[in-house]
C-alpha cells in the first residue's frame, strides 16, 4: 500500500507521514471565474475532494422579484448570466407569454432569434478563449474579445447599453432594428467565420492545448442524468439533446442548423462542440437577416395589448394611450393566476423560469434555473481524481458565471 | 401534446396510486400532486419506468403560503431526454415536516435541496450534507420565506476604528418600499387617505 497507510506497524519517520493537504482555490483568482472559493483537499497533487463554496455573489434576486413588477423584474436577468445577457430575458418573457397567451409578432420573434444567436456567440467566444487562458494562451482572449466588443456594440445599437439590455419585452422586443444594422450584422458575420479559422489554426492542434483538454473531465452518458446536465456538457458527450430542435420555442423550427456532439465527452470535445456552435449560429443569424428583410418580416414588434405600451404616435393624440402608458410603467399589468415552467436553450444549458403567479402585477414566487449550476455541483465528481493543474481546465469547461449561479 | 401528458398522468396514477394525490394539466404542462412519504422511491419509478424515464432532474424550488397550516409547496421539474417530456411534482410540507432526500435518486439534487433548506429552512432527511448554501456563513433566518423582510435583519461594513468588517442591524434612513398596488375602483381593503371624514359627517 503506497497511500501512506501503515498497516504493518512499524516505526515512522516524520517524513514518512503523509497526510492530505487542504487548499483553498480561490475566491480571488484568475481562473474561478469570478468568485469560487474551492476547499480542495488533496493527496500530493491529485485532487481527492472538492467542495465549492459558492454564494459570495448572492443578491437575492428571486427575494427582490417577488416586490416589483414583472416588467421592472426584466433588467434583473440581464444581470445573471451577464455574458449572455438577452438570452435569460428570453425565458422570462416566454413565461409571461405562456401565461397571459400573447402571441409574438414575427419580426420580434425572429429579432429575439437573431440577438439570443449573438448572445451565444458572445458566449461562446468569451468561454471558448478565456479557458485557453487559464491553460495557458495569452493570443485567443485577445483576439475574441476585439469581436465581443463588435457583438456587444450590436446590442448597444439595437437597445442603447452594451450588456444590459433589457431589451425583450413581454409582447415582443423594445425597438425595431433600422436596416443599417442588419448590414452591418451581415458584414460582421460573413467576417467572423474567418476569425473561427485562425482561433482554430491557434488552438485546435495546438500540442500544450490538447495536453491540458483532452481526457480531462470525462462525462459520461450516465453522469449527465444523474447530475442534471445541459447544453454543452451533454453534447460533448455525444446525445444531441438541444431545446432548440428538441422542445422548440419562438421560430426555431424554421431554421437550418446542425446540433455539434463530441465523442469522448472530456474538455476538448466540448471547445470543439462550442466553436462548431459558434459557426452554426452565425448561420442561424444570416438566415435571420434574410427573413428580416423579407416582406413576411416587417410589421410591427410589440403585440399591442395591455402587457405591451402603445405606439407613441398614439400618445401623441389619444388620451387612453397616455394612460395606458402611464398605468403600465407605473402599476405593471396583471398577469392570470397559475404556474409556468418556459427554458430556453441558453448558451451554458437549459435556463428556466418557474413562475407562480396569484393574479396581482407582481410574481408570487419567481425561480431562476440556472445552467452552471448543476454544473458547478457536479464539481466533486468530475475534478475527484485529477490533478490540481486540472482543475482550472475543467471549472472552464463548465462555463461557469457567478451570476446566475449565485443569484 | 395534451393528450400525450393525459395519457402520462393516468399511467402514473395508475402505477403508483399510493403515491400520487392528484394530477392536472395546464398550459400544456403536467403537475401531479403526490405524498412526502414515498417520494423517493417514486422519483426512482419516474426515473426508470419505461413510459416515464425522467431521468434528469431540473430543479428542486419552494412556494411559501404562510396562510396555509401546510406552509411550504415543494415543487420538482423533472425531463426526460429520451422521451423528450417534463413533469412537475408538487408536495405540501408543514413548517415542521422533515421531507425524504432524493439524492440517492439524483445526485444532483444535493444543492438543490441545500438550496431550498437554506431558503426555506425545510430540512430533508437523509441528505448528507444539510449545510447552507448561498447565504452568507453564519447567516440566520430564511430569506424566501414571506414573513422575512426585503432588506434583512444585518448589513456589514468596513469599520475603519477595528480594521474589519463588522455585522450591524440595518438601519434604513427610509422606509422600505413596498407599494400597493391594488386599485381603489377594484375592492381594496383599506380607506383612502381622506376618506375617514366621510363616515364622521353621517
Amino acid at each position: 500500500m503506497m497511500d501512506g497507510s501503515n498497516q504493518f506497524g512499524d516505526a515512522q519517520t516524520g517524513e514518512q507521514k503523509i497526510r492530505n493537504f487542504n487548499l483553498n482555490f480561490g475566491p480571488q483568482h484568475p481562473a474561478a471565474h469570478g468568485v469560487l472559493r474551492l476547499v480542495l483537499e488533496l493527496d500530493g497533487e491529485i485532487v481527492e475532494r472538492c467542495d465549492p463554496h459558492v454564494g459570495l455573489l448572492h443578491r437575492g434576486t428571486e427575494k427582490l422579484m417577488e416586490s416589483r413588477t414583472y416588467l421592472q423584474n426584466l433588467p434583473y436577468l440581464d444581470r445573471l448570466d451577464y455574458v449572455a445577457p438577452m438570452n435569460q430575458e428570453h425565458a422570462w418573457c416566454l413565461a409571461i407569454e405562456k401565461l397571459t397567451g400573447v402571441v409574438v409578432p414575427r419580426r420580434a420573434s425572429l429579432i429575439r432569434v437573431l440577438y439570443s444567436e449573438i448572445g451565444r456567440v458572445l458566449n461562446h467566444l468569451m468561454n471558448v478563449t478565456t479557458q485557453a487562458m487559464d491553460v495557458g494562451a495569452l493570443t485567443p482572449p485577445l483576439w475574441g474579445f476585439e469581436h465581443r466588443e463588435e457583438l456587444m456594440i450590436f446590442y448597444e445599437r439595437a437597445c442603447g447599453a452594451r450588456l444590459h439590455a433589457a431589451y425583450f419585452r413581454p409582447g415582443g422586443v423594445h425597438q425595431d432594428l433600422p436596416p443599417k444594422l442588419l448590414d452591418d450584422i451581415e458584414e460582421w458575420s460573413e467576417r467572423f467565420g474567418g476569425f473561427l479559422d485562425d482561433l482554430n489554426n491557434l488552438l485546435t492542434e495546438n500540442r500544450i492545448f490538447k495536453q491540458r483538454n483532452v481526457d480531462i473531465g470525462i462525462v459520461t452518458e450516465d453522469d449527465i442524468q444523474r447530475y442534471g446536465f445541459s447544453g454543452v456538457m451533454v453534447r460533448g458527450s455525444g446525445l444531441a439533446w438541444d431545446l432548440r430542435r428538441a422542445q422548440p420555442y419562438e421560430c426555431y423550427d424554421e431554421f437550418d442548423f446542425q446540433i455539434p456532439v463530441g465523442k469522448n465527452g472530456d474538455c476538448y470535445d466540448r471547445y470543439l462542440c462550442r466553436v462548431e456552435e459558434m459557426r452554426q449560429s452565425t448561420s442561424i443569424i444570416l438566415q435571420c437577416l434574410e427573413k428580416l428583410r423579407a416582406p413576411e418580416g416587417q410589421g410591427d414588434i410589440l403585440s399591442r395589448g395591455k402587457i405591451t405600451p402603445p405606439k407613441r404616435i398614439e400618445m401623441k393624440t389619444s388620451m387612453e394611450a397616455l394612460i395606458h402608458h402611464f398605468k403600465l410603467y407605473t402599476e405593471g399589468f396583471r398577469v392570470p393566476e397559475g404556474q409556468v415552467y418556459a427554458a430556453v436553450e441558453a448558451p451554458k444549458g437549459e435556463f428556466g423560469v418557474y413562475l407562480v403567479s396569484d393574479g396581482t402585477n407582481r410574481p408570487y414566487r419567481a425561480k431562476l434555473r440556472a445552467p452552471g449550476y448543476p454544473h458547478l455541483a457536479a464539481m466533486d465528481h468530475i475534478a475527484t481524481g485529477h490533478q490540481l493543474a486540472d482543475v482550472a481546465a475543467i471549472i472552464g469547461t463548465l462555463d461557469i458565471v457567478f451570476g446566475e449561479i449565485d443569484r | 401534446m395534451t393528450e400525450a401528458l393525459k395519457e402520462l398522468g393516468s399511467h402514473i396514477e395508475m402505477k403508483r396510486p399510493d403515491c400520487v394525490l392528484g394530477w392536472e394539466i395546464t398550459l400544456d404542462e403536467l403537475t401531479i400532486d403526490v405524498t412526502p412519504a414515498n417520494i423517493a422511491g417514486f422519483v426512482e419509478f419516474l426515473r426508470t419506468d419505461a413510459t416515464c424515464r425522467f431521468t434528469t432532474l431540473i430543479d428542486i424550488t419552494g412556494v411559501d403560503y404562510p396562510e396555509r397550516p401546510k406552509r411550504f409547496d415543494l415543487i420538482y421539474h423533472f425531463l426526460s431526454m429520451y422521451q423528450n417530456h417534463r413533469v412537475r411534482l408538487r408536495l405540501a410540507a408543514r413548517e415542521d415536516e422533515m421531507v425524504p432526500t432524493i439524492t440517492e435518486v439524483h445526485p444532483s439534487a444535493n444543492w438543490y435541496e441545500r438550496e431550498v433548506f437554506d431558503m426555506f429552512g425545510i430540512i430533508f432527511s437523509g441528505h448528507p450534507d444539510m449545510r447552507r448554501l448561498l447565504t452568507d456563513y453564519g447567516f440566520r433566518g430564511y430569506p424566501l420565506r414571506k414573513d422575512f423582510p426585503t432588506t434583512g435583519y444585518t448589513e456589514v461594513r468596513y469599520d475603519e476604528t477595528t480594521k474589519r468588517v463588522v455585522y450591524e442591524p440595518v438601519k434604513l434612513v427610509q422606509e422600505y418600499r413596498q407599494f400597493d398596488f391594488m386599485s381603489p375602483w377594484e375592492g381594496a381593503n383599506y380607506i383612502l387617505p381622506g376618506d375617514e371624514k366621510k363616515e364622521e359627517a353621517k
